[in-house]
């Protein structure tokens, strides 16, 4: 476990992690890192294209839909709603991570299964969010929106969109999944077991990460 | 600790369930005031696009900043991590200046030096040797 920090101490001699974090939480830092640079440069590559690009799509007149509500003009209303559902279930993740400090596996289970709830929540949201926008002609390769100024839009908006969007749904899949394990492992009582319930942690870890890369997918497809 | 200290232990559980529940009420304003700001824009054109986007950037920044230092707890940890992660994120910030930067010079290119524009191009041999740049 992590060792306490004092203010003399010499970090690098050797004989505990420099850290201050096991190998394996550092580790998933690290691997953040690497994916935080992947959809830095998707996002980056997006940004490129459309300062190379004389106009571009309104994203207040392309996401305007709710799922029920017909033909009402609606912008950001539905967006706003998946950020909510991510942010909430960020903070069940904290509290299923807290809930592992204190060892309180009821607790720790309650609060994964409500992180779990959310992400599948997102997911569902955005899947209709896709479907919606494929009915209405948009897909890889195809762009029925037109650009602020009236001129016939490319397809690198739905190409980006659907690229990123579905990049960072893939991620959020996948940390239901792991989240879905990790929870199977407490209700066994693995980590009761263990004496602690770090793997939580790095979970965690990764799923607030997917909800960074939400906040900056956010800001640049729905605000700017 | 929660065995030995049950009261310590219950005081600190709830000082950061509290911190935790904060900062959820701080990332919920600040994407209200995004999407705020959104709607001003819509209705009445203000504040004007460029302020618009310097504001959305300002404020996405400062909620990856909560995320990151609270939910992700790398404020609480020492130094030596806090920068081993975000020294590499450095280059995130020639990246992008380089990148877009390139993306606008290609736009401008595309306008510039298109056949036909701009008039001046044309005009110029016209014009004869001397005179204007």
């Amino acid at each position: 476990m992590d060792t306490a920090v004092t203010a003399k101490k010499k970090w690098w001699d050797g004989g505990y992690s420099p850290f201050n974090v096991s190998y394996g939480k550092l580790m998933m830092w690290y691997f953040l890192i690497s994916d935080a640079f992947t959809f830095g440069a998707l996002l980056i590559s997006y940004g490129t294209i459309r300062f190379s690009s004389t106009s571009w799509p309104d994203p207040n007149e392309v996401f305007r839909s709710f799922p029920g509500m017909g033909h009402a003009n609606l912008p950001l209303v539905f967006v706003s709603l998946m950020t909510f559902i991510l942010i909430m279930s960020s903070v069940t993740m904290v509290l299923a991570v807290h809930a592992g400090h204190m060892r309180d596996k009821k607790a720790v289970a309650k609060w994964l299964t409500w992180t779990i709830i959310g992400g599948a929540c997102f997911l569902a949201c955005q899947a209709w969010e896709w479907t919606h926008l494929f009915h209405e002609g948009a897909w890889w390769g195809r762009n029925p929106f037109h650009n602020v100024d009236g001129t016939l839009a490319s397809t690198n908006f739905t190409n980006f969109f659907f690229t990123i969007t579905g990049f960072h749904g893939l991620h959020v899949t996948s940390g239901v999944v792991l989240n879905i394990v990790i929870l199977a492992n407490v209700l066994k009582g693995t980590y009761e077991e263990r004496g602690h319930y770090e793997m939580v942690e790095k979970v965690g870890l990764y799923w607030h990460f997917v909800d960074l890369v939400w906040v900056f997918v956010f800001t640049c497809f729905y605000l700017l | 600790m929660e065995h030995t200290h049950t009261a310590e232990g219950h005081a600190h559980h709830d000082s950061s369930t509290k911190k935790i529940w904060k900062t959820f009420w701080i990332l919920l304003a600040i994407t209200m005031v995004e999407v705020g700001l959104a709607f001003l824009h819509l209705e009445t054109g203000f504040p004007s696009r460029v302020v618009l986007n310097g504001v959305f950037v300002i404020l996405t920044v400062l909620k990856a900043f909560y995320i990151v230092s609270e939910f992700m707890h790398l404020g609480s940890e020492i130094k030596n991590l806090i920068y081993t992660v975000l020294l590499p994120l450095l280059l995130f910030v020639w990246f992008i200046i380089a990148f877009l930067y390139e993306g606008n010079s290609w736009k401008n290119m595309n306008r510039d030096l298109k056949p036909g524009t701009p008039i001046e191009a044309v005009k110029a041999p016209a014009e004869g040797q001397h005179g204007h740049h």
